[in-house]
């Protein structure tokens, strides 16, 4: 079967991937652009700003003598730079964007819309309270959301990404180990976590041992049991788990990790398999973040704004920090600071952050789920599993799954290098997929899995969409088994051919120099 | 459901290839005591696009949005206005709907953008080389910090009292979990800052000295001799930037010999949003670049000789180097990034110093006002766009008078600093171009009013 999407009609003529040298470099669509700074001059600007009344400067003396170094554009040019650099990225808007643990879905343009309203993007964070219930409300309805969904006992919203709330809740554990009066300096994490909750851990000052897989993906267990004691604080397990597997053993390593006196940190990243089907609370989790620009769709911008609520178990939630939201006996909400936290929240360990959390991203999340509502969110946990595992099964008779015989996965379907011709490896596949214009997967995580290939395909993906997909990375992984030179090559048609990361490693240019400086710099 | 495309006959073809019978033998591994029948219960089902957004409309009333109100806000979100351009560009699907740049050669977009937002960054602050953003300025700030304590080895940090106390409450709050010391204090409702102080505290154990320019209180003080200071100690001067703009009217401060300048990016381009998200800056002296926390982009080429651009000097960084990374941190504000430097690029170096003599002579004149008002004093002998004025009563109740007459008019300190009790009475006033005469009559009407 040949899916045409091309446009190209063989019968009608040849085609031509030959490189035709341009007068500007450019290929049709394809547009270079140029950076600002070799475009702009100081002088040149797209605002026009009223003329300042004259005062005396009140500058107390350090009123600036020398020139910045800004260029400016005016208001076409920089629509047209932002533009054309625009053209040179992938996007979910153009295709399948499949990485594994980053939850490539779909991002509403309501939730775009609702984000914009004045009452929320036009509000001060220290704003009288009674001139901002509706932005309070829109916190507190979010939360409640979380802590229904996961079904545990409180939720902070402070964190402002994924590894800001892994923070949050190694610190709320920290918080309650001190008024245990225990000094517990160990955190346990499995080899196959994410790269944030070793650092998490290290960042808030604890020492972090690695727990070892079994052979079919999971926690081991019975190597769990053997290394609690009275020095571990607790443990950080991502359920379902970096492999795309649920951890079948959760309760028991709960259960485990409860009666040696520690604390269970799950890290949520991948909770968009589980939503509406499974709830933390009920395996014995004290505290995970949830990555709202994962699972609730707030959208992902070039690597950020992220956002990371954390829910807490009841023996975690006196400890989360300042500020929150709460509901009054009155019916209007308080946020609370500084200032009544002695009275309503005293054990807390304090603030982590300025003013009250990502309130866009919230506007974002809670328009996703009042949209999909309790039905939908669990169609969504189903259609993602359905679509990996869809994957799984389409590709493992081309691509090694470590993991496949033990059963189905979760959102996410793993695969290795094993078994492609000498030389070849994941990135050449990574890079063949870019040329069938498709994001690839992430690759060398996690790992555990040598050359390790996840493959999140999202549940917002057509059928036709999966099988074209499935049908390219056919095509690609043959080429990596059979040896074709020409993947090594790719991508050839996309804005950049392979770049060397070795050189901007070695020789780190950070930010742009005029070029008889950094000649003058040599 | 509007956003899931598969039908019941694609559902049911893909189980047949997969083998399954029902969905249901795919979450075979959750424990049967922990698998859901049903949808949750007591939670509303699916909800049309008009049904969400009408409720959002509702609640979006109850709030009193900024622009539609004589508006005198500041410490440390300050309003300014946002030219169109930006909004329109960062929805653009291809910058909103991708993500960190790990496949460089379809990622150049955002790749050119972060180098041009970190060279922005880097002039602005008057340092060699910035990161591609964190969360905020106070997250920032506590990166700051211990990346002082990396380069020194010391694990003492003297805190201006100027420095916004949000800022000095994460601070602690991560201190308290490293074993971190903090030199800190209540600012005192004074024309000078504590320079003095900073100056007695710096010695041999010292990893930093952090001083926020301005300062909370609208203050702006050479930073020079402290850097000198710390500087002859071994230490290091980290300088806080809450409102970029002034920097179109003032010294920068790695001209006076801060070593790392963090700073609070939202007042360019990213807007208020009750407070995030926001995006960090972060900049430094070359020497120490290996040491910054976060995302950095660097210059390289490709296979065939073009220039372009990647993530770099990522075995900083806790994918690769894990425990042993610089930071946890995973992210960077990558949107409100580009934000910023949209706005950036439409105002030039010409536009900001526009930009910043007209907040300046804003705030002059509304300095020169309100200090007319029978019971108001102003504070400072220096500010920008940002001062503080002394009431004769307490403020806070002052700020809901006026919040009840349809004025946005301050911050006062006693919400800032709840427990201080001698600076009750104080009430910080941001004045930027978005303020008109109209405005600055109208607060001073009203405090009028609300000190008679």
């Amino acid at each position: 079967m040949t899916i045409n999407q091309s446009g190209w009609r063989p019968e009608m003529g040849v085609s031509n991937d030959e490189p035709v040298a341009t007068y500007t470099g450019n290929r049709a669509l394809m547009l270079e652009e140029a950076l600002i700074f070799e475009i702009g001059t100081t002088d040149t600007t797209g605002v026009d700003i009223a003329p300042a009344p004259k005062v005396a400067s009140r500058l107390g003396g350090l009123d600036r003598n020398t020139g910045i170094g800004l260029p400016g554009l005016s208001e076409p040019e920089t629509v047209r730079h932002y533009t054309r650099l625009s053209r040179q990225n992938y996007a979910i808007d153009l295709g399948l964007f499949p990485l594994g643990s980053c939850t490539m879905k779909h991002n509403p343009r309501l939730n775009e819309k609702v984000a914009r309203m004045a009452g929320f993007a036009d509000v001060h964070p220290l704003q009288p309270q009674e001139t901002v219930q509706g932005a309070l409300a829109v916190i507190q309805e979010l939360a409640v959301w979380l802590i229904e969904l996961t079904g545990m006992y409180g939720v902070a919203m402070a964190p402002k990404a994924g590894a800001h709330g892994e923070l949050c809740g190694i610190l709320c554990i920290k918080a309650a180990l001190e008024a245990r009066g225990e000094d517990r300096p160990v955190i346990l994490v499995p080899e196959s976590a994410h790269g944030t909750n070793p650092a998490t851990a290290a960042f808030a000052g604890f020492r972090v041992e690695n727990i070892p897989a079994t052979a079919e993906g999971r926690v081991d267990l019975a190597a769990l049991k053997a290394r609690l004691g009275p020095d571990v604080a607790g443990v950080m397990i991502t359920n379902p788990n970096t492999c795309g597997l649920f951890e079948r053993d959760m309760k028991a390593i709960s259960d485990a990790v409860h009666a040696a006196g520690g604390y269970v940190y799950c890290d949520g990243a991948n909770f968009n398999a589980i939503v509406g089907r499974v709830r933390p609370g009920d395996l014995g989790i004290d505290a995970m973040h949830i990555n709202l620009h994962k699972t609730f769709s707030t959208p992902h911008g070039g690597g950020g704004p992220g956002s990371g609520p954390v829910v807490l178990s009841e023996a975690l939630a006196p400890f989360g920090p300042i500020p929150f939201v709460s509901l009054m006996k009155d019916g209007t909400y308080k946020l609370v600071e500084e200032e009544s936290a002695g009275e309503l929240h005293p054990q807390t360990f304090g603030r982590m952050a300025a003013f009250h959390g990502q309130i866009g991203m919230f506007t974002r999340a809670l328009s996703y789920i009042l949209s999909h509502g309790a039905d939908g969110l669990r169609q969504v946990a189903e259609d993602a599993v359905l679509n990996a595992n869809y994957i799984l099964r389409s590709l493992e008779d081309v691509l090694e799954a470590p993991f496949a015989a033990s059963g189905p996965c979760m959102h996410e379907a793993l695969f290795s290098d094993n078994g492609l011709a000498e030389g070849f490896s994941t990135l050449d596949i990574a890079k063949g997929l870019i040329d069938e214009g498709f994001h690839p997967m992430t690759v060398y995580f996690p790992l555990v899995v040598h050359g390790a290939m996840l493959v999140e395909p999202t549940e917002t993906e057509s059928k036709a969409t999966l099988d074209q997909f499935i049908g390219a990375l056919r095509s690609v992984a043959r080429r990596a088994r059979q040896g074709d030179a020409a993947l090594k090559s790719a991508p050839r048609f996309a804005p950049r051919h392979r770049l060397d990361e070795t050189l901007a490693a070695r020789k780190p240019v950070l930010v742009w120099k005029e070029a008889e400086l950094a000649q003058a710099a040599e | 459901m509007r956003y899931l495309p598969l039908t019941d006959t694609d559902r049911h073809s893909m189980l047949a290839t997969i083998g399954a019978k029902s969905i249901d033998d795919l979450f075979v591994d959750v424990p049967a005591e922990a698998r859901l029948s049903a949808p949750i219960a007591g939670l509303p089902n699916h909800a049309s696009e008009m049904a969400v957004e009408r409720h959002f409309s509702n609640l979006a009333r109850q709030n009193m949005a900024a622009s539609h109100h004589p508006f005198f806000l500041g410490a440390g979100a300050y309003k300014h206005h946002v030219p169109a351009t930006v909004d329109h560009i960062i929805q653009r699907g291809e910058f909103l709907t991708s993500y960190t740049p790990y496949q460089p050669e379809i990622a150049q977009g955002t790749l050119q953008m972060l180098f041009e937002f970190q060279t922005q960054v880097a002039r602005m602050f008057g340092c060699d080389v910035a990161n591609a953003s964190m969360y905020d300025g106070s997250t920032a700030c506590w990166e700051a910090i211990s990346m002082a304590g990396r380069v020194t080895k010391r694990k003492k940090a003297v805190l201006s009292s100027g420095l916004h106390p949000h800022y000095v409450s994460v601070a602690k709050t991560m201190a308290h979990f490293t074993g971190d010391t903090l030199d800190t204090a209540l600012p005192s409702l004074a024309a000078v800052t504590d320079a003095d102080r900073l100056l007695a505290a710096i010695d041999d154990e010292t990893s930093c000295v952090v001083v926020q320019y301005p300062d909370i209180l609208g203050r702006i003080a050479d930073l020079g001799e402290i850097a000198a200071k710390a500087h002859a100690h071994g230490a290091l001067l980290i300088a806080v930037v809450t409102e970029p703009v002034a920097l179109g009217a003032i010294r920068s401060p790695g001209e006076m010999g801060a070593d790392i300048v963090v700073g609070e990016g939202q007042s360019i381009g990213v807007g208020l949003q009750f407070g995030g998200p926001y995006v960090g800056l972060f900049a430094c002296k070359e020497k120490f670049a290996r040491q910054m926390p976060g995302r950095l982009c660097g210059e390289t080429v490709d296979a065939t000789g073009k220039r372009g651009f990647v993530l770099t000097l990522s075995t900083r960084e806790q994918h690769i180097r894990r425990e042993k990374a610089t930071s946890n941190i995973c992210t960077n504000a990558g949107l409100c990034a580009l934000a910023f430097s949209i706005h950036m690029t439409l105002l030039g170096e010409r536009g900001l110093r526009d930009l910043a003599a007209l907040n300046h002579a804003n705030a002059v004149r509304a300095a020169e006002r309100l200090s007319a008002v029978r019971g108001v004093t102003l504070l400072n002998d220096s500010f920008f766009n940002e001062f503080t004025l002394k009431l004769s009563k307490p403020a806070r109740p002052v700020v809901h008078a006026l919040a009840a007459q349809g004025i946005l008019g301050g911050v006062s300190l006693g919400r800032l600093f709840p427990d201080a009790s001698e600076l009750e009475n104080g009430l910080v006033i941001a004045v930027t171009e978005t303020v008109t005469e109209d405005d600055i009559e109208a607060l001073a009407a009203a405090l009028q009013e609300a000190l008679a």
